[in-house]
């Protein structure tokens, strides 16, 4: 078989991080080829080099393309060559049409003037291909998840696309839905279209695979051939073979009593009123206990976190939460905070500070009471605080008057921080606490959450990088699609573990 | 979109003193808007050839803004916390109306009526905030039809004709003035001292207090600066800055006591201010509405209740708007169906004027007032100069446009 594309020796960096390390990537023309990797091991930065989003130039390395040296200056290059991207959040226009939005840039028009009754016969005959009965002026919002990723795929035909690259197609999906387009792809394949699908679901890679490509931390390690019996074991230990240093601070493991217990926990999805997105969920945090939840993204942990914390997600939200053994009324955010949580975002920037204020002001925000007296703030008292926690936790700035916005990601990741700490919380669930910040400034934070379980605080730590949870956390609960699947203790647990009860649930 | 530099804080933002141009640049917005008050009414005192400050004409222009500038620390507030209110103008009428219809029409006394018209105001407010609080329906477009709708009524409510006169003792709410408690005769005295007809002594005693308040204020925030080690502004621009403001007031109120005194709308007027820059600047609640309108998410996750602070911003604004709109309606004496019209206009307008941003979340009481003075002030001096209503619209305009467009610019160049 001819080789549509290879990508040789792409390597891409990025100021402070080399995202992409001479990354090789061969791809058979007619078959369907999967990328597996960690979540940050670079499967996006790559297929952004592919599609032109990152240009030639850009990069080091060559891209081959149909026999030739490709090299895409935007995404309209690649699209041109007939290399069609479906990005894990959609992009469709919700309020327009399916027709609409299949012409949406490449309008069927003559002079300006659209020609309704040619893009509606077309996109008809492109719904028939996916598998879509729906009628071309169906308004794409009214439509669940699973199909409007079929109208990107129709959209992507009406291209005339050569390659498609699909980036985590399922994750939104339901089990039947994403059957429907697991088997569509295949059905494509048989077309002569060529496809990348990028999947942490890996019984779907097995199912649609012709040949798997296993990134890890910006390299590529390996290329199984998956119609030799590919286990999903051999994947896993691809995707998370890598060396533990000691990146993580020691700290005495000791665990107190029982602070905070969640007891049948359950919520619904916001909008789509049938969609249970928590469900049934028991856990538990001692005194001085680091207690993690390990999980692929889409797996429910922030909506557990933020339904737990004042409701701030979700309807119907059922379950009790105790603190030291008494329920205790968390449903309104203030009622959480005086109850003793706290919730440190996943979303610094748009759910954790206000940027265009001063660290002093985010630092307070959260408990005004403590600044001021019958309502009337002590300027000085704020400063006195903001300026205890700046060198607690060594925020590295001229003084507290600087503009958040202005920080680097660590230092803004502390200042939520100082928040926090500032309500004096008995319970800190951490989500994602060194997402997009630097090694130095991860070991920093490692460092305050040891602090915080020797005070004997609780800490509920969420990550996606499992080696995080491993090294800081004692238990570890591991979350599937709204559930837990799993609870291990720090010496059981192990990357390979947590990956196969993620990987099993799912089979 | 206008952002100025928003401390917030008394203390200022902490650039490192590196004299006074870095101090100059990174205080643009406040001291920009504070030259250009001035200088505008030095323009308009020389091609007016004296008129604009004349006593008689200082008073009027106090009296003709005081309603703009009561509302614009409403609106002030509203706009912080990422809304805006277009009904200002015609809850101001319908106010007015019903302060006519009920004082004139019905005899009802005046105390209970200023009372009813707070009240009524506190409603609509409360009407417009429930829907844009809870049903998170656009302020523009509830107050939209609040605009309509109170425009409406006070039609309704007067039958198309003015409603008026009012008796004395309503009047004085806009058009009296302080009382003189000091003996007649240092008012005599001074008033053959200083050439002037009459002299109200009270009036100039205040105008003296509230300068040294201003200077006394200046020089504790400087001290405290000093003491927590905060990089505060040149001594050499402090004092100048302070002169000018203590200068300022003693001259105004020298210019007052020298016709009638100080009148009790500007009494009213500045206590309002003083109380609005307090809540904004040292109270909880007041650090919450900038919290809100700076990132309502993060706010709502700090523990705030956005949805209630919301619906209070327009409680406030609603009450602030019937108050105007019984000065209003006691200046003119009379309550006309046209009251208050395209006046929200002049209200937001004198706060974006004073740097704040359409996003929400910045922006300081006392620039709204500065910028309800410019707008004051260029209205006034352009009537005297008899330009046309047309060219002051355009002029208006243009001004807004220049203000906004200063501030855009040099948050760019900072950037």
């Amino acid at each position: 078989m001819t080789m549509l594309l290879e990508m040789r020796s792409i390597t891409k960096e990025f100021p402070g991080v080399k995202a992409l390390d001479r990354v090789n990537l061969q791809v058979k023309a007619g078959e369907i080829h999967a990328i597996c990797g960690e979540n940050g091991a670079g499967k996006s930065t790559l297929m952004k080099v592919l599609s032109g989003v990152y240009p030639a130039g850009s990069y080091d390395g060559e891209i081959h393309y149909e026999g030739s040296v490709a090299e895409f200056r935007g995404i309209r290059d690649s699209e041109h060559r007939g290399i069609i991207i479906i990005h894990q959040e959609l992009a469709l226009v919700p309020q327009l049409s399916i027709a609409e939005n299949i012409f949406l840039g490449n309008e069927t028009a003559r002079g300006g003037v659209i020609d309704w009754h040619e893009a509606n016969h077309r996109t008809e005959a492109l719904l028939k291909k996916v598998g879509l009965k729906e009628s071309p002026m169906t308004i794409v919002d009214s439509l669940g998840v699973g199909k409007q990723q079929l109208v990107e795929i129709a959209k992507a035909l009406s291209k005339d696309v050569k390659l498609l690259i699909l980036d985590e197609p399922t994750a939104a999906l339901q089990e039947n839905d994403s059957q429907k387009l697991l088997d569509l792809m295949l059905d494509l394949k048989a077309q002569g279209v060529t496809c990348i699908i990028i999947s942490h679901k890996l019984n779907e890679v097995r199912y649609v695979a012709d040949t798997v490509t296993v990134i890890r931390d910006g390299m590529s390690v390996s290329t199984l051939d998956a119609k030799q019996g590919l286990s999903e074991d051999d994947i896993v230990r691809d995707m998370v073979g890598r060396e533990m240093s000691d990146r993580y601070p020691e700290r005495d493991r000791r665990a107190g009593d029982i602070l905070m217990e969640v007891q049948d926990w359950n919520v619904w999805h916001p909008e789509h009123a049938e969609r249970q997105v928590i469900k049934n969920i028991s856990m538990s945090v001692r005194a001085g206990e680091v207690v993690g939840i390990a999980g692929l993204m889409g797996s429910g942990r922030t909506e557990l976190a933020m339904s737990i914390f004042g409701k701030s997600y979700g309807r119907r939200i059922g379950g009790t939460v105790k603190l030291h053994g008494q329920p205790t009324d968390v449903s309104r955010v203030d009622r959480a905070i005086a109850a003793g949580l706290a919730y440190v975002t996943e979303d610094r920037k748009s759910l954790g500070l206000i940027l265009d204020e001063n660290i002093r002001f985010n630092t307070t925000l959260a408990n005004l009471q403590g600044v001021s007296s019958n309502g009337v703030l002590d300027g000085n008292e704020e400063t006195t605080v903001a300026e205890k926690y700046r060198e607690a936790l060594r925020i590295r700035t001229p003084s507290v008057f600087q503009k958040v916005g202005n920080l680097s990601g660590g230092n803004q990741q502390k200042v939520v921080l100082a928040k926090w700490l500032n309500t004096a919380p008995e319970v800190l669930i951490l989500d994602e606490p060194t997402r997009g910040i630097d090694v130095g400034a991860k070991y920093e934070i490692y460092a305050i959450i040891n602090q915080l379980s020797a005070e004997g605080k609780g800490v509920i730590m969420i990550s996606s990088e499992m080696p995080e949870l491993l090294g800081m956390c004692d238990r570890i609960y591991v979350m599937n699609e709204g559930a837990f699947v799993g609870e291990l203790a720090a010496d059981e647990a192990s990357q390979e573990r947590i990956m196969s009860l993620i990987v099993d649930e799912k089979g | 979109m206008t952002t100025d530099t928003n401390d917030m804080s008394p203390h200022g933002g902490a650039t490192e003193a590196k004299g006074l141009k870095s101090y100059l640049a990174s205080h643009m917005r406040e001291f920009g808007l504070l030259f250009a008050l001035i200088a505008i009414m030095v323009f308009f005192q020389i091609v007016t050839a004296g008129t604009l400050m004349r006593p008689v004409n200082i008073t009027n222009l106090f009296l003709q803004n005081s309603y703009i500038i009561i509302m614009a620390l409403g609106m002030l507030i509203v706009i912080v916390s990422g809304h805006i209110d277009l009904s200002v103008g015609s809850v101001m009428g319908f106010v007015g109306a019903l302060a006519a219809v009920l004082i004139v029409n019905h005899g009802v006394p005046i105390i209970v009526t200023v009372a009813i018209c707070l009240a009524v105001g506190a409603s609509i407010g409360a009407a417009q905030g429930y829907f844009v609080a809870i049903w998170r329906i656009p302020s523009f477009i509830v107050t939209l039809a609040g605009m309509l709708v109170f425009r409406g009524l006070s039609l309704w409510l007067l039958e198309g004709q003015s409603v008026g006169p009012f008796p004395k003792s309503f009047q004085v709410l806009s058009t009296g003035f302080v009382p003189e408690i000091f003996p007649a005769v240092i008012g005599d005295n001074l008033a053959a001292f200083f050439g002037a007809r009459n002299f109200n002594v009270l009036s100039f005693a205040l105008g003296l207090i509230a300068a040294g308040a201003v200077i006394r204020m200046g020089l504790k925030k400087r001290a405290r600066n000093a003491l927590y080690g905060i990089a505060d502004e040149p001594p050499g621009l402090f004092w100048a800055r302070t002169a000018i403001i203590a200068a300022a007031i003693i001259f105004l109120m020298f210019k007052l006591s020298t016709f009638r005194g100080l009148p009790n709308v500007v009494v009213t007027m500045g206590v309002l201010i003083l109380i609005y820059a307090f809540i904004t600047e040292k109270t909880v609640i007041g650090r919450r509405v900038y919290a809100l309108g700076g990132n309502e998410k993060a706010a709502k996750l700090s523990g705030i209740k956005t949805e209630r602070l919301t619906f209070l911003a327009f409680v406030n604004m609603g009450v602030l708007a019937a108050l105007a709109g019984l000065i209003f309606a006691a200046r003119l004496n009379t309550a006309t169906p046209k009251a208050g019209f395209a006046l929200e206009l002049d209200v937001i307008a004198a706060v974006f004027i004073g740097g704040a941003s359409m996003s929400g979340g910045s922006g300081k009481i006392i620039g709204a007032v500065v910028g309800a003075f410019i707008m004051g002030v260029m209205n006034n001096g352009m009537s005297i100069m008899g330009i046309g209503i047309d060219y002051q619209q355009v002029i208006k305009g243009l001004v807004l446009l220049a203000a906004v467009f200063f501030d855009v610019y040099n948050k760019n160049k900072q950037a």
